[in-house]
């Protein structure tokens, strides 16, 4: 599913450099990345994602080349096959829950808002116990609300790869299992990859594999 | 609705302030400039209507100006005084119809204008219900002040008092609705129309009182010689014309000398029009002859080289005003870097993050614009009488 080889890659105006020899993520597979802050662990999501260009080498996703697309391309591939958990969430504050999770279907025209994906969204919300705040407006919600609203936005368009920075990490423990439950389930139910960065050690355990990133990148 | 005019439209609405700010500045913008032209252009039609279908006019020399509004519009200051002898002086050179008019009087707020028959033949006036007034006392009634004071034909209207605080002037004068006329949509339908004597009448000019000659009249006589009886302060004087004593009103004094405020001069051609102009040339003419459209065209000059400057300061203010709004759509582009980064981080095709930003630009020239028309609707429908009433106070 996932494939980085050879890769290089540098922040223009930043000293952090991130090399990566080979890495592989099979369709289906549940990998979370550990590693220490400032390590390029969320780099890494956003190379994958198309989101930023490596300096050098190869970014292929689901049989894709995506280090070789324009942005033009990178943008509908991302829309399209990934679903991203940032980890400030990055709700529009403008927008109530309903529509922050239907952000996708606004801002592509390759993708069509219908009654089916309005009902998908509402089946997402319930799962993550915020159906009752649908029509709430973001900054009314708390921390973990934002960030169950979050991962709803990155399911609704049915992506096969799930790149989640941190989707834990505002959550009490019932919650915690409550995203994670969503995220592997979504995972098994469409054999779709999840990779996610987390520093929740005692959650491991439930990921099929766990990549320390101070033996990936440099 | 689209996505991007969608998000753009939840955006106005969560900043209510600054999006009614900048819908406001736009609607003024918009509408200034229009509105200013709707206003002068219709105001400039009505004006010139009326004064097109009004010949020539005589006056007492003094304002022109003052003299075309009131004959015209009947509701301001009434010029200065002319007299009866100019409608015998009109009527004498044979060149046109006389119709006279008296103003300055009021009914509960609408203007009593004296005049007579041939006004409303003159204006194209019909009687909707009763009849054209017959004899002294009575009034016909323009169809808005008929409907404002909630009168019909039978119905009774008391002039109002000029000089309340004047013993020695004029009484109210209680009169006899006989008609009202058809809507004319025309400053004749605020008026109320009486006979030019029963707006002597009104004015104090003519009056009448109990039979000093009768035997019940004893007290009220202060002195008789011969056939001359002088009343003293208790002679009962009739506020109201009624057939019992609408023999008693009577006029002293020489007729040809009461006032009336103008004549409305109806010549059958344009050569009958410039000979009675041609009468009023002389350098003792005490009295003056004026077409009113010319003056009412000068005006319009007037109005028109005002507009003129008038554009050209919006022009200016316009011009800050878009620029402002410019900067606070650049400002709101930086303020809003993190939402458009994330639209892009999800995958927005640039275009859609394009149009979401241009989308609110579109939002709020649109509700300037549907503003705009708004008012200007309002001014179309409100504006030409505002301006007139400016004219007139």
């Amino acid at each position: 599913m996932i494939r980085l080889h050879d890769l290089e890659f540098r922040y223009p105006e930043g000293e952090f450099e991130l090399r990566i020899a080979d890495f592989r993520v099979e369709r289906g597979e549940r990998v979370a990345v550990i590693g220490p802050s400032g390590s390029g662990k969320t780099s890494l999501l956003h190379l994958v994602a198309g989101i930023v260009e490596p300096g050098r080498g190869r970014v292929q996703v689901a049989g894709a080349e995506v280090s070789a697309m324009g942005d033009a391309a990178r943008r509908e591939f991302r829309i399209r096959h990934v679903g991203l958990v940032f980890q400030e969430f990055e709700l529009l504050e403008y927008l109530d829950v309903l529509d922050n999770i239907l952000l996708p279907y606004r801002i592509h025209p390759a993708l069509r808002l219908d009654r089916t994906v309005r009902e998908r969204a509402r089946s997402l919300a319930r799962r993550m116990g915020i159906a009752d705040k649908l029509h709430r407006l973001a900054p009314r919600l708390s921390h973990g609300e934002r960030q169950r609203v979050a991962v709803c936005r990155a399911l609704i368009a049915g992506p096969e790869l799930v790149l989640a920075d941190e989707p834990t990490g505002s959550l009490d423990p019932a919650n915690k299992q409550r995203v994670l439950d969503l995220l592997l389930d979504y995972v098994r139910d469409h054999d779709a990859t999840l990779l996610a960065v987390t520093h929740d050690h005692d959650l491991l355990d439930r990921f099929g594999r766990v990549v320390d990133f101070k033996g990936l990148g440099t | 609705m689209s996505g991007p005019l969608y998000l753009a439209w939840r955006y106005a609405l969560r900043h209510p302030a600054k999006t009614s700010i900048l819908v406001a500045a736009i609607a003024l913008i918009v509408f200034l400039p229009v509105g200013l032209q709707v206003l002068v252009g219709q105001s400039a039609r009505e004006l010139t209507a009326r004064a097109e279908s009004t010949p020539l006019l005589v006056g007492a020399r003094g304002s022109a100006l003052e003299l075309v509004l009131s004959s015209l519009y009947l509701e301001s200051r009434p010029p200065e005084p002319t007299d009866w002898a100019q409608v015998e002086r009109v009527e004498a050179t044979g060149l046109a119809r006389a119709i006279p008019l008296h103003l300055g009087f009021q009914a509960r707020g609408h203007p009593i204008v004296g005049t007579t028959l041939d006004y409303f033949d003159f204006r194209g006036l019909h009687v909707a219900q009763g009849r054209r007034m017959a004899v002294l006392g009575e009034c016909v009634l323009g169809a808005r002040a008929a409907r404002a004071l909630g009168l019909a034909p039978g119905g009774e209207l008391v002039s109002s008092s000029e000089t309340v605080f004047d013993l020695a002037g004029d009484y109210p004068l209680k009169m006899r609705v006989a008609g009202v006329l058809a809507p004319s949509h025309t400053p004749d339908d605020e008026a109320v129309f009486v006979d030019v004597k029963t707006a002597w009448v009104i004015e104090g000019l003519g009056h009448g009182h109990q039979d000093l000659a009768a035997p019940d009249a004893e007290t009220a006589v202060l002195a008789r010689e011969g056939s001359s009886i002088t009343a003293n302060a208790s002679v009962v004087e009739y506020q109201e014309i009624t057939p019992a004593n609408a023999d008693s009103f009577h006029f002293h004094g020489d007729l040809s000398a009461y006032p009336i405020s103008a004549v409305i001069a109806v010549a059958p051609d344009a050569k009958s029009r410039a000979l009675l102009m041609g009468r009023y040339e002389g350098e003792n003419e005490s009295q003056q002859v004026l077409r009113p459209v010319s003056v009412m065209d000068e005006l319009l000059e007037t109005v028109v080289t005002i507009q003129v400057y008038v554009v050209a300061a919006i022009a200016i203010v316009s011009a800050a005003t878009l620029a402002t709004a410019a900067l606070v759509f650049l400002l709101s582009l930086r303020l809003r870097g993190r939402e458009i980064e994330t639209l892009v981080k999800i995958g927005g095709a640039r275009i859609s993050v394009a149009a979401v930003l241009a989308s609110e630009v579109v939002v709020v020239l649109s509700l300037g614009i549907l503003l705009a028309a708004a008012l200007t609707l309002v001014t179309s429908r409100f504006g030409s009488a505002a301006i007139r009433a400016l004219l007139l106070s």
